[in-house]
């Protein structure tokens, strides 16, 4: 135990409480806010297992972006996939037990980083260039990609260059799933402690934050519904009752 | 022609060069506003006031009443909450707009566009925006920024071509809605659109043509047809207990190319023995509800239609040619005023007069020559709210492949514009989603590039000579604003006036017959005269000598 480790631990218990409650308050809403009409982008399936098809197709390979813009496609599934392959590895210092699939990505893994920090510094690079998309940019859409540059950046010194003391990392990890305090000790490894805060950052700022993207795909209407208003009457709660009082208008209706 | 530059169409690859961004372009107040006895029958706020250079103002607690609104919407429809949320600003929409494109304002860009309400739902809504405005760049709820979004939601056509492109399929149409829904409850209606809608209250059309006006215009249809092919093809209004209820735009009654698509439907119907009927309650298939974001004033028009098919006591429903009409009707027409179980289900209700015309052209039923519309080669806009919003038949992709197939079966020369703006990729007309008013002219005509670039090139490469809609907008739109470009108002046709040309109705008269029929009709006519002449001289003098014998 020492202090790092007190400041970190409640960090990332925090982090954690913040990122999960977050997600399902957020995901709470989407799912019970109605999509009162049928509005899915057409030629939509027409049935459930298309659209189930439709769904996987935008999350695994971004059909969309695909078709709208290819150079920006090639950044995007550079980042993404890589950060996969990242967070995959990142599991040993989560369990004890190494899963297969961990173990055979592991070589890949080894270039994930520099793949995701080429992509992520390739979308940021065309935030700045391309004049379209520097007009409807935020600071903080410039910031999150910072943030994930500095993650990426400083877990790269610590593979490649400066190493820090993993078997410590994991056990402060696994020690904080119990609040037994002995475990809770961190090294005072600047690169270290960088990557930790920016990781905290982010799991903070997740579901406050357009990463909302990444749950959020999976409730969009226009992607979600299937073709078949014609056979199967769709219809919001609030509307319905319109139909039952028999009234045009919401403000007439009796509560 | 115009006090605004023209967009360039070069006709080269069909495909509109993505411009570099002008700022503040189309800046501007936006169209006329709805005048509180517009707002009333709508049901929206009208405690606004003009002074002397006619500005309106807003309603006095405007700023409050907008709040709760926006509030109200995001529990009532996931997609405004969900979009304003998830929008990672990628950019993949920003060229994918025709106002975009023709305008080059950058708030007319998608995102941008949503951006307008985006930065005021997370100013007031959201965490990061409360305590951190300026960085994810959240503002205050200002007058300024009501006037720009009665101006940029008033130059968006609702296409959903960008949620085609957006990786979440993000759907601006659905943000532009909300945020005319805002403006209607703070005074800020669009005068173009409640205008309209008040006339279908209280007449049943958006022109406000009433019934016995009707009558006669349907009545003219019969006689022109009558004298262009020697057949009796009736075009029946509110005839109680026939099978098939038609619900047409009623641009149809009148509007060129319009009318000539409405003959082909009565046409078709008559040759293939179909008993329908319209109706002067419902003649109108046009939901502008749909427009300004309306769900309650779009059910309320909805509900004519089943009132309509109620009362004719009819079997099935079939639309004509619209865009946005057969949007509502295709996917919300069961949601706003179903279910329909006193129809017959064996029938899609509704139906789209393709879904009709198309089988029959197919099994033959129809006696075509196609060589009628061989002084034409052409293409065919695939309307906005049809291709993206809709579909015909059972299968994915029937609203691009039925109407192409008709166009087909009955004309030899036919041509696809380039395919980044056809399926649904296509680009709307420029005048859609309420915009196809005189006070927007400029919007209409820069908004229409995209179109115009493509049907060029298909001009000077394939010698394309006209373009076939299956919209009552597209089809006012284009007639109005391709003369801008270079074209002809007569190069826009209906799909169902290439069938009318090319179908031979049973017993129907050869030109020559025809020619024959009115010389003879002209002989009579002659000779009647002539008799008639004949016995007023007699008469007179008959009576000149009775007055002769008097004196
Ligand atoms: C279901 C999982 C996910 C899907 C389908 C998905 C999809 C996408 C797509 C299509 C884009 C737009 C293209 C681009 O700009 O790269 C994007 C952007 C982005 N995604 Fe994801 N994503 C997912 C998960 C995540 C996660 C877990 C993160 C967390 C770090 C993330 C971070 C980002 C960021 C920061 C951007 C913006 C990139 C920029 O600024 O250009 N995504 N995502
Ligand atoms: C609590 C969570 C995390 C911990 C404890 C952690 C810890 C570490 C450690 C100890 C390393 C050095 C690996 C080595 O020397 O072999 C590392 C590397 C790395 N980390 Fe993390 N990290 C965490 C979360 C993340 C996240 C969320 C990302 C991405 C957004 C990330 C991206 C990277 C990258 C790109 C590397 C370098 C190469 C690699 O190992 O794949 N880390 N991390
Ligand atoms: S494509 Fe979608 S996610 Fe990307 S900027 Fe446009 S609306 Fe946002
Ligand atoms: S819906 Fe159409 S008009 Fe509106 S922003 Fe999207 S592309 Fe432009």
């Amino acid at each position: 135990m020492n202090a790092l480790g007190i400041i970190f631990g409640l960090l990332f218990w925090v982090a954690t409480i913040v990122i999960i409650v977050g997600i399902i308050y957020k995901v709470r809403i989407y799912w019970k806010t109605p999509a009162p009409l049928k509005i899915p982008t057409m030629p939509a399936p027409r049935t459930t297992g298309g659209v189930v098809f439709r769904m996987f197709r935008e999350v695994a390979f971004f059909q969309s972006l695909f078709r709208s813009d290819k150079l920006l496609w090639v950044f995007a599934i550079m980042f993404h996939y890589a950060l996969a392959l990242v967070l995959l590895r990142h599991t040993r210092y989560f369990t004890d037990t190494i899963n297969s699939v961990v173990l055979f990505l592991q070589p890949f893994g080894m270039y994930g980083s520099f793949i995701m920090v080429a992509g992520l510094a390739a979308l940021l690079a065309r935030r700045f260039i391309i004049d379209r998309v520097r007009y409807i940019s935020a600071p903080s859409d410039f910031l999150m990609l910072v943030l994930l540059l500095a993650i990426g950046l400083s877990g790269i010194m610590m593979k490649f260059v400066s190493h820090t003391d993993i078997t410590l990392v994991k056990s402060f990890f696994m020690s904080l799933r119990t609040f037994n305090f002995d475990g809770w000790y961190l090294p005072g490894d600047p690169i270290l402690l960088l990557h930790l805060s920016a990781v905290a950052l982010l799991m903070l700022i997740f579901p406050i934050s357009k990463l909302m993207h990444a749950p959020g795909i999976f409730f969009s209407p226009t992607r979600n519904q299937v073709d078949n208003s014609r056979e199967k009457r769709h219809i919001a709660p609030w509307a319905a009752e319109l139909d039952e009082q028999g009234v045009d208008y919401l403000h007439e209706l009796k509560k | 022609m115009a006090d605004y530059e023209i967009p360039e169409i070069t006709g080269e690859d069909g495909i509109t060069d993505v411009p570099k961004l002008v700022p503040d372009t189309m800046k501007g107040s936006g169209p006329w506003i709805s005048a509180p006895k517009f707002q009333e029958p709508m049901h929206f706020a009208s405690e606004i006031e003009q002074d002397e250079d006619g500005n309106w103002t807003l309603i006095p607690n405007w700023k409050e009443v907008a709040l709760e609104k926006m509030d109200d919407l995001r529990t009532r429809y996931r997609s405004f909450q969900l979009y304003l949320d998830i929008c990672v600003k990628c950019g993949a929409c920003t060229d994918k707009c025709h106002y975009y494109l023709g305008t080059t304002d950058p708030k007319n860009m998608p995102v941008a566009r949503q951006d307008l309400l985006r930065k005021v739902y997370r100013r007031y809504f959201t965490f990061a925006g409360k305590y951190f405005p300026k960085l994810v760049g959240a503002t205050d709820l200002t007058e300024e920024v009501i006037d720009d979004w009665y101006n940029y939601y008033h130059q968006c056509s609702q296409c959903r071509r960008c949620s085609v492109f957006c990786p979440y399929g993000i759907d601006t149409a659905e943000i532009s809605m909300a945020a005319r829904e805002i403006l209607n409850h703070i005074g800020r209606g669009q005068k173009y659109c409640t205008q309209i809608m008040e006339k279908v209250y209280k007449i049943g059309n958006n022109l406000g043509l009433p019934e016995p006006a009707l009558a006669d215009t349907l009545e003219g249809l019969e006689e022109d047809v009558f004298d262009e092919t020697g057949v009796d093809v009736k075009f029946p209004l509110d005839k109680v207990g026939s099978d098939i209820l038609l619900i047409t735009p009623s641009a149809d009654f009148f509007a060129e190319p319009h009318v000539d698509g409405l003959m082909g439907y009565g046409k078709v119907f008559h040759e293939l023995g179909l008993d329908y009927t319209l109706s002067s309650y419902a003649s109108e298939g046009a939901n502008f509800g749909m427009f300004i974001g309306s769900y309650e004033n779009m059910r309320k028009i909805s509900m004519r239609i089943r009132k309509a098919a109620i009362d004719l006591k009819v079997k099935r429903i079939v639309f004509g040619e619209c865009g946005h009409a057969w949007r509502v009707a295709y996917s919300f027409l069961n949601t706003l005023a179903g279910p329909f179980d006193f129809l017959d289900p064996n029938y899609p209700v509704p139906q789209h007069v393709l879904e009709i015309t198309w089988p029959a052209l197919r099994d033959g039923k129809l006696n075509i020559d196609k060589s009628r519309n061989d002084d034409m080669t052409l293409t065919f806009h695939d309307s906005c709210n049809i291709a993206r919003g809709t579909n015909m038949g059972d299968k994915p992709g029937g609203q691009f492949d039925i109407p192409r197939n008709v166009i087909k079966a009955v004309c030899n020369n036919y041509v696809d514009m380039a395919a980044d703006t056809t399926h649904d990729a296509t680009f709307c007309c420029g005048g859609g989603g309420g915009i196809l008013t005189d006070d927007l002219m400029e919007v209409r005509v820069k908004g229409a590039q995209p179109r115009m670039e493509a049907l060029k090139n298909v001009t000077d490469q394939h010698g394309v000579t006209h373009m076939a809609a299956i919209c009552a907008i597209c089809k006012s739109q284009f007639t109005k604003v391709i003369p801008y470009y270079g074209f002809t108002m007569d190069q826009i046709v209906s799909v169902h006036q290439l069938v009318s040309s090319a179908l031979v109705l049973t017993g129907q008269l050869t030109e020559e017959e025809i020619e024959a029929r009115d010389a003879a009709e002209e002989a009579e006519r002659i000779a009647a005269m002539e008799a008639r002449k004949k016995a007023a001289e007699e008469k007179k003098a008959a009576e000149e000598a009775a007055k002769g014998k008097e004196d």
